[in-house]
């Protein structure tokens, strides 16, 4: 039994095409299709635009303490 | 900005993958659905993770053989990074289990396995912090982090692949893992990983130069006094 039971965890699941086009399972098709999936992105872009800028800035701050430092 | 070519890549491939990890087509699988895209955000967070472990231990290495603080330095940045990243993945694995499993802790093998993993890490902080002398406790974390590293990996891969986990890839739930994983996921998965980990990079050698920074004021400061 507890032999089974670890042969079936190493088991693996295969994806095919067909896995694709499997209408039967649920996805956020209508949002997609409304097009309200790029108002997502832009908002990700935007907000990872902000994080970039901030850790730049940080970067850039930190190589001027450094320069300082050398003098 | 130092060395920037590899921030830049960083950048574009974290754009790549916020934008391609939600557009690009994916499997359509049964309880899975669509969070099946959480393979480019929760699970590149604990691979991100395992790479800037290995590469924390290998500066302990480094440093044990070399007793030279500056590899101290990028050991336990990285080992912070790490630990950021894997918090964020149990939170977010967390977030997953709710709508998923019906509760945020069901006590999975998974589940726990990384709990008691980060639990690990955190002993790491809590014991170099109650060290004073600095390279004492240089010395004992190098050591503490090496073991730590080489009990993680098991906890984390292993052992719930031995039980009957819910977690998809293991104990043959809808899932992905090493030999499957299908070759449009991959198309954003690997960049996503590539861009997580050099993202942690970058993080920790910011924190690396403020560390070094620091230390020569100090030295400044004792070598003013005497």
């Amino acid at each position: 039994m507890a032999f089974s039971m670890q042969v079936m965890a190493q088991e693996k699941i295969e994806i095919t095409e067909a896995d694709y086009q499997n209408t039967r399972v649920e996805m956020a098709d209508v949002m997609r299709s409304e097009g309200k999936i790029y108002v997502l992105v832009g908002i990700i872009a935007i907000v990872f635009a902000g994080i970039v800028v901030y850790i730049i800035n940080t970067d850039k701050k930190v190589s001027r303490l450094e320069k300082l430092l050398q003098e | 900005m130092r060395a920037s070519w590899w921030k830049i890549l960083t950048i574009a491939l974290l754009a790549y993958t916020l934008t391609a990890g939600l557009l690009l087509d994916v499997p359509r699988l049964p309880i899975l659905n669509e969070t099946i895209r959480a393979l480019h955000f929760h699970v590149t967070m604990w691979f991100g993770m395992i790479i800037m472990l290995v590469v924390a231990v290998v500066y302990s290495v480094k440093f044990l053989r070399s007793n030279d603080l500056k590899h101290d330095d990028l050991a336990i940045e990285f080992t912070n990074a790490a630990i950021l990243f894997g918090v964020l993945g149990i939170v977010t694995g967390m977030l997953w289990a709710k709508f998923t499993w019906g509760d945020y802790w069901s006590g999975d093998p998974k589940q726990n396995a990384s709990a008691i993993g980060l639990l690990m890490y955190f002993a790491y902080l809590v014991l170099r912090n109650s060290l004073t002398d600095v390279h004492q406790r240089a010395r004992i974390g190098a050591v503490y982090s090496i073991f730590a590293f080489a009990a993680f990996i098991p906890l984390i891969f292993v052992l719930p692949r031995l039980t009957d986990s819910l977690h998809p890839g293991n104990g043959g739930n809808p899932g992905f893992n090493a030999y499957d994983l299908d070759s449009k996921l991959r198309l954003v998965f690997y960049p996503a990983i590539i861009g997580w980990t050099l993202l942690g990079t970058w993080i920790s050698s910011v924190r690396v130069r403020l560390r070094r920074a620091e230390r020569k004021i100090e030295d400044k400061l004792i070598n003013q006094v005497s």
